[in-house]
C-alpha cells in the first residue's frame, strides 16, 4: 500500500440518481474518494446512507439500467497501467473490468450461487469464461480457490450443490467464485450481516488475509463500526447521501471529526457498559434534502449557522475531511 | 433472593423423530437439558448463535411451544402441560416481542387500535377508556398521538417495534420475551429501543427474556446472562461479570468474535475453527469440543455438569485450569 503510487481507483464527483414517480431521485452525491491497490476503504453508514449505491456504481452493476444515471468520474487504473473511467465504459471494455477485474461479494451468498449446479462446476464455468482456461485446468484450479478461501475438503466440497452448504460456507464459496477472474478490487456489501458472530469474525479473517495475500484492494460497505475497525485502511461515513467525513480508519475511530460519526461509534452498545445512545429524529428524505447540512436536524451541535447553506467537505487534516463547520469541536 | 418469577426446569425440546415415512429418524434436540429463571423485575439475557436453542427456550417458557421433557413454572403454578383455558388468565401477564414487527402487526389495523385492543381483549378497559390508555402507551414509547390512526407500513421500523413494545405492555405484564427485538434495526435507532426498554424495565418491575446474539445489547439491558451453545447452558452469571472477565472457552471466543465499539479491549483475538454442529447429531460428552482449543479426549466422554465456579457464576468445563483463567491464553 503505498500513497504516492496513482490510485487504483479515484472517485470523482460521483453522484446516482434513480427515477422515480416525481422525478429523478439523487441517491448519492458528489461522492470522491481515492483507493490504492492492496487497500481496503469502508463505506459506512446507515439504511439509506447511499453506501451500497455507491459501491454498486463502482461496480457498474447500473449500467445500462433503464432509470438509472451515473455522473462524475471514476477514474481507474487498468493492468496495463492504462487509464480509464469506468463511468464511460461499455460493451466488450466493460465486461472485461466487471466481474473480472472488479469483483463483488453480497450480503446473501444464496443469491450468487446457482442451485442447480456443484460449487465447483460454477467456479469451473467462471474460470473458463474470465481465464480461457481448459476444462481440466479449470476445474482443479476450482478447487484450489476452494481451499484458499478456507473451505475444508475442497475436492469433495467442490461436487456439492449450494443447498449442502452451511451460510459461511457459502459465503466462502461466493468469495472463492469473486477471486476466479483474480480481481484486482473486491467490493463486498455486507458480507456477513447474515452470518453468526463467531463465523462473521472467521470471514473478516479471511477477507483481510486475502487482501493482504492477493494485494487485491478492497471496498467493505458495512453499518458497523466496529466491524470494520479491524479491517479498513480508510474509512468513508455516509449520511442522507453524502461523504460526511472521510480519512485513515484509526484516526477516524479514535477522533472523529463529524457529529454523526461521533453519534454512529456512541450507538453501538458496548461491551464495557457503556449505555449507547441513539440519534433521535429520521434521516431526511433523499427527495427532498434540507438545503443546509443534512445531519443539522438531528446534531446536537447544530447552531444557526448550519441552517445557512450546504456545507463543503472541509480539510479537518491531512487526508482527512468533514462536512460539519464546527469539526474542530467535535469531541 | 426472591423466588423466581418464571422457571423452567431440565426443559428439553425435540423437533421431529420416527415418523411413517421415516421410521428411523432421530428426532433434533433444540434444547437439551436446560435450567433457567427470571426473577421478578429481573432481566436475564440469553446469547447464543442460530442453532443455540435460545429462541425455542423463549417460546417455551411462554408456552407458545409445549417442551418434549422438563417443567415450565409462571409465579409458583406449574404450567407444563396446562391447556389455552388455563394459560388465558396468566397470558396477560406474559408478553412477547418479536424481531419482525412487521409480521406481528396486523396491516389493516391503525396503530392504536392495534394497542387498545388488547387492552379490551383482556377486559382491562373498553372504549373510550381502552382508547385513552392506548394513547398514552404510544406517548410513554415515545410516538406521538398524532400517529394513532396510522397503519404499521407508513411507519420506519424503529416506529413499528415501539408499536409492538406498547401492544405488550398494553396488558400490563409481569414477564416480557423480546427475541432479537433491535438486530433488524439501524444502528442508531436500535440504540434507542433498547435505551426504552431499559427504561421500561426499571419502571414497571419487568422481568425480561432478552434473547439475543449480540453480547453489547445484553450487557446494556441484562441484570444476568445465559450463554448457549447447541441447546445447552454454557456459563451463567452477572452479565457485567461474564463480559469483563468470561470463564468457560465458548464464552470467551463469542466475547471475541464481538466487534463492540472500535477499541473496546476484550482479550486476545479467538478465531473459532469450523462451525456450529448440527442439532440431530450432537458430538458425545461437551457439546463444544469439536470447536474449543482447549479440548481434551476426556471432554468427548462425559457431558460437563454446570458446575459453580462462585456465588453468582456456573460454568459447563471440566477443565478446571481454563476456568480459572482470568484472560484467556
Amino acid at each position: 500500500m503505498s500513497a504516492t503510487a496513482a490510485p487504483l481507483l479515484q472517485a470523482e464527483g460521483l453522484s446516482v440518481a434513480f427515477q422515480g414517480a416525481k422525478g429523478w431521485m439523487t441517491a448519492v452525491e458528489d461522492i470522491s474518494f481515492a483507493l490504492a491497490q492492496g487497500e481496503t476503504l469502508a463505506l459506512v453508514g446507515e439504511s439509506g446512507s447511499g453506501k451500497s449505491v455507491t459501491a454498486m456504481a463502482v461496480a457498474r452493476l447500473h449500467a445500462g439500467a433503464a432509470g438509472t444515471r451515473a455522473t462524475g468520474r471514476l477514474r481507474w487504473r487498468g493492468a496495463g497501467g492504462d487509464a480509464a473511467d469506468l463511468l464511460l465504459l461499455q460493451g466488450e471494455a466493460l465486461r472485461r473490468v466487471r466481474g473480472r477485474e472488479i469483483a463483488v461479494v453480497f450480503q446473501d451468498p444464496g443469491s450468487a450461487l446457482d442451485p442447480l449446479f456443484t460449487i465447483g462446476d460454477q467456479i469451473a464455468e467462471t474460470l473458463r469464461h474470465l481465464r480461457g482456461l481448459g476444462r481440466r485446468e479449470a476445474a482443479g484450479k476450482a478447487v484450489a480457490l476452494l481451499g484458499l478461501v478456507g473451505i475444508p475438503d475442497p475436492a469433495r466440497r467442490a461436487g456439492e450443490y449450494p443447498h449442502q452448504l452451511s451460510g459461511g460456507m457459502r459465503q466462502r464459496a461466493v468469495i472463492a467464485l469473486a477471486l476466479a477472474g483474480e480481481p484486482r478490487l473486491l467490493i463486498a456489501d455486507e458480507p456477513t450481516t447474515a452470518l453468526d458472530v463467531t463465523i462473521q469474525a472467521q470471514i473478516v479473517d479471511l477477507l483481510r488475509d486475502l487482501q493482504e495475500r492477493e494485494g487485491m484492494a478492497m471496498i467493505f460497505v458495512s453499518h458497523d463500526l466496529g466491524l470494520v475497525a479491524g479491517l479498513a485502511h480508510r474509512i468513508c461515513v455516509l449520511y442522507a447521501g453524502q461523504v460526511v467525513e472521510e480519512g485513515p480508519a484509526a484516526e477516524v475511530l479514535a477522533t472523529p471529526r463529524h457529529p454523526y460519526t461521533r453519534a454512529l461509534l456512541d450507538c453501538i452498545p458496548s461491551l464495557e457498559g457503556e449505555p449507547p445512545r441513539g440519534i433521535p429524529g429520521l434521516m431526511p428524505n433523499p427527495l427532498a434534502p434540507p438545503p443546509h447540512c443534512r445531519f443539522a436536524d438531528r446534531c446536537a451541535m447544530a447552531v444557526a449557522a448550519c441552517r445557512e447553506a450546504p456545507v463543503p467537505l472541509l480539510d479537518a487534516a491531512p487526508g482527512r475531511r468533514s462536512r460539519c463547520i464546527r469539526w474542530e469541536e467535535v469531541a | 433472593m426472591s423466588a423466581p418469577l418464571v422457571e423452567g426446569r431440565d426443559l428439553v425440546m425435540e423437533f421431529g423423530g420416527p415418523s411413517l415415512v421415516a421410521p428411523r429418524r432421530r428426532p433434533v434436540r433444540a434444547v437439551a437439558g436446560v435450567d433457567i429463571s427470571v426473577r421478578r423485575g429481573e432481566a436475564l439475557g440469553l446469547v447464543g448463535e442460530s442453532g443455540s436453542g435460545k429462541s425455542t427456550i423463549g417460546r417455551m417458557l411462554l408456552r407458545l411451544a409445549r417442551p418434549t421433557a422438563g417443567q415450565v413454572l409462571f409465579d409458583g403454578q406449574e404450567i407444563t402441560g396446562a391447556d389455552r383455558a388455563t394459560l388465558r388468565p396468566l397470558r396477560r401477564r406474559m408478553q412477547m416481542v418479536f424481531q419482525d414487527p412487521f409480521g406481528s402487526l396486523n396491516p389493516r389495523m391503525g396503530i392504536g387500535q392495534a394497542v387498545a385492543e388488547g387492552i379490551s381483549l383482556h377486559r382491562l378497559a373498553s372504549g373510550q377508556a381502552a382508547r385513552d390508555r392506548a394513547a398514552s402507551l404510544l406517548e410513554r414509547v415515545g410516538l406521538s398521538p398524532g400517529l394513532y390512526g396510522r397503519r404499521p407500513a407508513a411507519l420506519s421500523g424503529g416506529q413499528r417495534q415501539r408499536v409492538a413494545i406498547a401492544r405488550a405492555l398494553a396488558v400490563d405484564p409481569d414477564f416480557i420475551v423480546a427475541d432479537e427485538p433491535v438486530s433488524a434495526l439501524d444502528v442508531s435507532v436500535g440504540a434507542e429501543i433498547l435505551n426504552l426498554l431499559r427504561e421500561l424495565r426499571r419502571e414497571r418491575q419487568l422481568a425480561l427474556l432478552f434473547v439475543s446474539h449480540d453480547l453489547g445489547a445484553v450487557r446494556t439491558l441484562c441484570d444476568r446472562v445465559a450463554v448457549l451453545y447447541l441447546g445447552r447452558v454454557m456459563e451463567e452469571g452477572e452479565a457485567a461479570e461474564v463480559l469483563r472477565a468470561p470463564r468457560h472457552p465458548y464464552t470467551r471466543a463469542l466475547l471475541s468474535a464481538s466487534p463492540g465499539r472500535p477499541g473496546e479491549a476484550r482479550g486476545p483475538r479467538i478465531i473459532l475453527r469450523g462451525e456450529i454442529p448440527s442439532p440431530a447429531a450432537p458430538p458425545s460428552g461437551c457439546v463444544f469440543r469439536t470447536r474449543c482449543p482447549y479440548a481434551l479426549p476426556a471432554c468427548a466422554e462425559t457431558v460437563p455438569a454446570l458446575r459453580p465456579l462462585d456465588p453468582t457464576r456456573r460454568a459447563a468445563c471440566i477443565r478446571d485450569d481454563i476456568l480459572a483463567m482470568e484472560t484467556a491464553a
